[in-house]
């Protein structure tokens, strides 16, 4: 999975956890659960949802990592092996 | 023969409206089905049926609202379907009772003679079930007409389908000028005004006949229900016309004269063309935002008026809890972890065992205390308001099925989909702002129930143990309660227990 696949899943994921956040609205520096109003059920939603689309079991303390939009694409490129770029 | 009528789903609740029917006459239903979507103030809920059966008639069609305990459909005990069985729309002609001749007949009694008026199909009257065919009623629904203004010609003063028919006629909704009458802002009683009988076939101008929702959503957009063209009984306009019309775009206020020129006003030089199609889904979902304010400042203003709030905090030490819930989540795959959230639900569910006097209804002066506990769970929507739907018997859950059923609850509340009985039996509610950052609460009771618990932020914070201050995870747990129903010391003794039930998470 390269950083694209990434976003895009991250992008659908949220939409189903979420359907009124938008990915654009966060800024780099902003965290999901902050900018897109995310409570606990919610984080645990869009980790089981990112570990159902990529079979990847994200233990909880790696959540930390997961907090930014860059910080799960990279997480994500890095768990499934795909090119360590962006 | 049942009566399905339309469910209280909320003591705020006064009327709602069919979006949706999900099964069709000749249907067999069982108790618990969902069988129709209905929109609320506060959501689409999906409504469950409380008997076995089979679907004899859907009454009330789609897109009609209609006040609370009104008859929606019929359902028969049995197997056995007089008219319209098969799941088929109802052969209507079949069904109707021929008008007699006229000259046999007794005079037709006047509008408004008792017995005659039966009350309307839509706006209840369950007199109407026994005088008017269900063809006719139906009928009657989708015209628009209200049977208790219309005097019948057929036996026994019964209304007919040409009776209601000729009354459509007369009763033309309004062709000219300003598209329908602004709508009432409530339940929408049929127009009482009484329409004169006219056996013969009347020979006005027969402009399209509308259903009163459609010209309500009409009147609402801007459109003229009658430049619509109708696929309703009769070439009606119903509801899904004037959506449909919205959606295609042709939605610019249209002159009935002018079917041409397709939402362009030549003039407005810079105007931009009216925000023509505000597409329905979003001009729907900020009325329902603002619905769903108006419901709940409602409630919470009966709330506050009518019950005698007393508050109490206390602080819980959830150190064990947060290591025990590390310890269970490290073993377990992502898709069978618990929150924090989930033993506090269980820890208030289950500390009622406890305390009763918070658990339960208060309503015309008296307590009842629920023998169940139903936990409300409070869910902020993120396009603005919140709902507390019910966690059902939460107290006898498991944490993993609580979890489950918590998940789900936010799931559905967020995508809009309830279920009815969700919404209506709440006996206890839980706020969990803790996710927010908010220290505490400090709630308010939804009516009718008698006690609110909230849950602040779960952090560190310095407590002292053994003689020094140390670090602890730990929240903040409030009580709301109802004084008419119980004291300060119950409702300490009630926080005292979940702090309790919380130092043993593995026991809940």
């Amino acid at each position: 999975m390269n950083a694209d696949d990434a976003r895009t899943l991250l992008r659908t994921t949220l939409h189903q956890i979420a359907p009124e956040a938008d990915l654009d609205d966060v800024g780099p520096d902003e965290t999901l659960q902050e900018a897109l109003d995310l409570d606990s059920i919610d984080v645990l939603n869009l980790v089981v949802g990112l570990h159902d689309a990529t079979g990847v079991d994200i233990p909880e303390r790696d959540y930390p990592q997961l907090t930014t939009v860059e910080g799960c694409v990279a997480y994500l490129v890095a768990a499934t092996g795909g090119p360590a770029t962006s | 023969m049942g009566a399905f009528t339309m469910p209280s789903l909320g003591a705020d609740m006064d009327a709602g409206t069919v979006t949706r029917w999900l099964v069709a006459p000749g249907d067999a239903v069982h108790r618990g089905d969902v069988v129709a979507v209905v929109d609320t103030e506060k959501s689409e809920i999906e409504v469950e049926v409380f008997e076995d059966g089979v679907v004899e008639e859907l009454v009330v069609p789609e897109g009609v609202e209609v006040p609370v305990g009104t008859v929606l459909a019929t359902i028969a005990a049995g197997r056995r379907d007089e008219s319209g069985g098969g799941g088929t729309p109802a052969p209507e002609t079949a069904a109707v009772p021929a008008p007699p001749p006229p000259t046999s007949a007794p005079p037709p009694p006047g509008p408004g003679v008792p017995g005659v008026t039966a009350g309307a199909a839509i706006g209840a009257g369950e007199g109407a079930d026994r005088v008017h065919s269900p063809v006719v009623r139906r009928l009657a629904a989708d015209l628009g007409v209200d049977l208790g203004s219309v005097a019948g010609t057929g036996p026994g003063g019964t209304v007919t389908r040409s009776d209601v028919e000729a009354a459509a006629r007369l009763a033309p909704p309004a062709t000219s000028a300003p598209p329908a009458p602004p709508a009432p802002a409530s339940p929408p009683v049929p127009a009482r005004a009484p329409v004169p009988v006219a056996p013969a076939p009347h020979a006005g101008p027969a402009r399209a006949r509308s259903s009163p929702y459609a010209r309500r959503l009409a009147a609402g957009a801007g459109v003229h229900v009658g430049a619509l063209v109708g696929s309703g009984p009769g070439g009606a306009v119903v509801a899904e016309d004037v959506i449909a019309a919205l959606a295609s775009g042709g939605a610019a206020p249209q002159a009935p004269a002018s079917p041409a020129g397709p939402a362009a006003p030549p003039a407005g030089p810079a105007a931009p063309v009216a925000p023509a199609a505000p597409s329905t889904e979003s001009t729907s979902r900020e009325d329902r935002a603002a619905r769903l304010r108006r419901a709940i400042g409602n409630l919470m203003s009966r709330s506050k008026r009518e019950i005698p709030h007393y508050y109490l905090a206390t602080t819980v030490d959830l150190s064990s809890a947060r290591t025990w819930l590390d310890e269970v989540n490290a073993s377990r795959p992502v898709t069978d972890r618990l929150v924090m959230g989930t033993l506090l639900l269980a820890a208030a569910a289950r500390a009622v065992a406890a305390v009763p006097e918070v658990n339960g209804s208060y309503q015309d002066g008296v307590f009842t205390p629920s023998p169940s506990v139903h936990l409300g769970v409070a869910i902020s929507l993120r396009t603005g308001g919140v709902l507390a739907p019910a966690i059902h018997d939460a107290d006898t859950k498991s944490v993993d099925e609580l979890m489950a059923a918590l998940s789900d609850l936010v799931k559905r509340a967020r995508g809009g989909v309830l279920r009815g009985t969700e919404l209506a039996d709440a006996t206890l509610t839980v706020t969990n702002l803790g996710d927010l950052g908010v220290d505490e609460v400090q709630g308010v009771i939804f009516p009718p129930q008698v006690a609110l618990v909230g849950y602040g932020r779960v952090s560190e914070r310095p407590m002292v143990a053994g003689g020094q201050v140390v670090a602890r995870t730990a929240v903040t747990v409030t009580l709301a309660a109802d004084h008419r129903v119980s004291d300060g010391h119950r409702g300490g003794r009630y926080l005292a227990e979940i702090d309790r039930l919380l130092q043993r998470p593995e026991d809940l």
